[in-house]
């Protein structure tokens, strides 16, 4: 890989050792990748940053980077905290501190862009966080790799990237056509056509045709369902994400998902109320409008909830639920929102063993954790719950 | 036996192989404190990698995986070096951060747990020594 005079001198240390080791890592991978430069990024998205992930081992690396004078240099978000008992919240505290002191804005969530990290088309970025990666991709047309926690926060530290994957035009064309016969309509059969997609096609970049999407959150859900199942970071869906245009050649194969497909989908997430001890809606983080659905679902139900209800959201988005009442309505029947946290790096098995939600990634990493899952548009959940 | 791979991170090492034929994932499937590999789908569950030179196809699993490789070598029971079929960004990390001498490219199916080598990684060379 060629680098440039300056680079050179931070790779051999002239700027001390965070600078060093970071500069080391986007070599390795620029090299492993087949990258021919570094290229700048606009911002940065970091995960690792529930201690349920990153353990002892991680904050020990933080600190020491931290110690070493690591210091962010293009603008970073990061994702959600956990959620555990007080020692767990002590450590995790000293995470989000550790990142703090890099520069990092400490606003944890996985979707930036209904808040602080919104970036624009053509936009090279470094983001981890599976579905942020994927909205970025698909939806706003920004050029981001599936990042792991450690190579983004390599990236915002020297504020470059390895020129690969899907930095270069070649890499983001289609590489298979997926044509939806099933009707996909709710938020729900967006989940279940993601978590469907992400098994059946792993890496692929798919082009997806039959699709209307009444909101851009149907969309962010598909792309978050499909990272969670599969390892896909951009698809297009004709007619409707920034790409599509250009998007599609000859002669690549086409695979056609059937009504059959998303049914066995919901099948295999209908386990009884009786199971369910709490819902959960916002995965990834629920936009304003989500939030505003809920409380007036709720609204119409008219009964508390027996069991709570769970709404995760950036706290931008939160404070704006707060100050148009929605947070009151909903706290009236038994839910609450909870900020800048996710219950999916949260220890919460044995506080909780079931959960009902509308997200095909909550389905898929809860049932993996043992949990029994419920799958099903928030207006039917919120009706049907005890 | 010589094998020809490529650096990942540079520096030798010498010591015994130990060699999972399975993808390994490091968070949740090593044990930081120890050295012991927990992963209930690896072949060499059980065994240690301290001290020892740690051969497998490819990383798997979660990106945090490269804090536990960091961890492994604070806590003194890091493999001497690591040789992996294929690198990728989880197990690449690790090894740079932790300073540990990894090679690339290397035919893992041909290596066995208990003979000794030598790495070169600076060369990307593996030597099998034979007997």
């Amino acid at each position: 890989m060629y680098l440039t005079k300056e680079e050179e001198l931070i790779l051999a240390g002239e700027y001390g050792y965070a600078l060093q080791k970071a500069m080391e890592i986007l070599v390795a991978l620029g090299d492993i990748y087949g990258a021919e430069r570094l290229i700048p990024i606009k911002s940065a998205q970091i995960a690792g940053v529930s201690y349920k992930n990153l353990g002892e081992a991680g904050i020990e690396f933080l600190r020491d980077f931290v110690n070493a004078g690591a210091k962010v240099s293009v603008y970073t978000t990061l994702n959600p905290a956990g959620i555990g008992d007080d020692e767990f919240m002590e450590k995790q505290r000293e995470v989000l501190e550790l990142y703090r002191a890099m520069g990092i804005e400490v606003t944890s969530t996985c979707t930036p862009y209904y808040g602080a990290n919104l970036p624009k088309f053509g936009d090279h970025l470094a983001w981890s966080e599976s579905s942020a990666v994927s909205f970025a991709n698909s939806i706003i047309g920004a050029r981001t790799n599936r990042e792991g926690g450690p190579s983004s926060l390599a990236s915002a530290i020297v504020g470059k990237t390895p020129e690969y994957g899907l930095h270069l035009d070649e890499n983001r064309k289609a590489t298979v056509k997926v044509k939806v016969e099933a009707k996909v309509k709710t938020f729900v059969d967006y989940s279940a056509l993601g978590y469907h997609l992400g098994k059946a096609l792993g890496n692929d970049v798919p082009y997806i045709t039959g699709l209307k999407p009444e909101s851009l959150d149907y969309l962010k859900e598909l792309g978050a369902s499909m990272a969670a199942t599969g390892s896909i970071a951009l698809y297009h869906v004709e007619g409707e994400t920034p790409e599509y245009r250009n998007a599609i050649s000859d002669g690549i194969e086409t695979v056609t998902v059937e009504e059959t497909d998303l049914r066995a989908v919901r099948e295999s997430f209908s386990d009884d109320w009786s199971e369910i001890d709490m819902i959960l809606i916002g995965c990834p983080h629920a936009s304003l409008m989500e939030i505003k659905e809920i409380a007036e679902l709720l609204r119409m139900r008219g009964r508390p909830l027996k069991i709570p209800l769970f709404i995760t959201a950036s706290r931008a988005v939160k404070a704006l639920a707060d100050s148009l009442g929605y947070t009151e309505t909903i706290e009236r029947y038994n839910g609450r929102i909870i900020a800048d946290s996710c219950f999916v790096v949260s220890p919460i098995k044995g506080w909780y063993n079931g959960i009902a939600t509308n997200s095909g990634k909550s389905a898929f990493y809860f049932r993996s954790f043992g949990f029994s899952v419920r799958l099903d548009d928030a207006e039917r959940l919120i009706k049907e719950a005890p | 036996m010589k094998l020809k791979g490529r650096k990942v991170v540079g520096g030798k090492a010498e010591g015994e192989l130990i060699v999972s034929q399975k993808p390994l994932s490091f968070l949740g499937g090593v044990d930081p404190e120890t050295g012991i590999v927990t992963d209930a789908e690896s072949d060499i569950r059980g065994q240690s990698i301290a001290g020892k030179i740690l051969a497998f196809p490819r990383g798997k699993g979660s990106t945090v995986g490269s804090y536990v490789i960091y961890a492994l070598k604070k806590n003194g029971k890091a493999p001497k070096a690591i040789i992996v079929g294929e690198a990728e960004t989880i197990v690449a990390t690790g090894a740079i951060i932790a300073g540990i001498p990894m090679v690339q490219g290397i035919d893992v199916s041909k290596l066995k747990s208990g003979t000794r080598v030598r790495v070169d990684a600076d060369a990307g060379e593996v030597e099998v020594e034979e007997g």
